[in-house]
């Protein structure tokens, strides 16, 4: 795994919070800097792909290990 | 320029008081600008003390736990107390799943700076308090909620 300048937990949590969780946490960060999320909602993957899309914030990596999901995004 | 999305919320329960937070606030995380009209019954998701429940009665697409439809058909969900139990089992279903309360959603909402707007003509209808309200809101009628509603990118009537 990558290094990341910050990271937020969102397993456990269901739609849409892990994306609201992700945008305030991008909020308080720097531009260019990367954010790791972790989740367990299998819908978050569409989602974050869709999040970076919508938004111009990068995603550098999306992949499942061990249930959970794995997110690494680079504030636009 | 910011896309924008304009919701009518006319739903008083608590199943449905689900849809119109849950899209906008995920709108305003994708940089939407957002407005909720809150209509009838939809004021009742304005409440500071949200008294939302949900009903069985009519509603054949409502999974029931452990084939309580089986035995209590139809006329068995209008018994006293059924629509309680309901809301309950909801509730707790809901988080044990990690859905978001709707006053959570609704909180989220407002700290996106959604605008929240009751319709005016509502609250006069049923005499309803303002103090029973949250504060922020604003109170409109149909025309300005047209004046942005023309402008939106997506329009939901909910």
């Amino acid at each position: 795994m990558a290094e990341f300048d910050q990271e937020l937990d969102a397993s456990g949590l269901n739609c849409p919070l892990p994306i609201l969780r992700a945008k305030k946490t991008l909020n308080s960060m720097d531009a260019g800097q990367l954010l790791h999320v972790i989740a367990t909602d299998p819908g978050s993957v569409k989602d974050f792909d869709a999040f970076a899309k919508q938004t111009g914030n990068e995603l550098l990596e999306s992949k499942e290990d061990a249930g959970k999901f794995h997110f690494m995004i680079r504030k636009a | 320029m910011d896309k924008k999305l304009a919701i009518i919320a006319t739903k008083g329960s608590l199943d449905w008081a689900y849809p119109p937070f849950i899209l906008a606030s995920t709108a305003s995380a994708l940089g939407y600008e957002t407005q909720i009209f809150f209509t009838f019954y939809g004021l009742q998701l304005l409440k500071k003390k949200l008294a939302l429940e949900v009903t069985p009665l009519g509603n054949p697409g409502m999974p029931m736990p452990m084939g309580m439809d089986k035995w209590f058909p139809v006329l068995g969900m209008a018994l006293p107390g059924m629509q309680g139990l309901m809301t309950s089992m909801m509730k707790q279903k809901m988080k044990s799943k990690g859905v978001a309360s709707v006053e959570e959603l609704r909180d989220l909402c407002q700290e996106a700076e959604v605008k929240l707007i009751a319709c005016q003509m509502t609250v006069d209808l049923f005499d309803m308090d303002p103090t029973q309200f949250i504060d922020g809101i604003e109170y409109a009628g149909a025309a300005a909620f047209f004046e942005f509603a023309g402008e939106s990118d997506i329009c939901l009537y909910i």
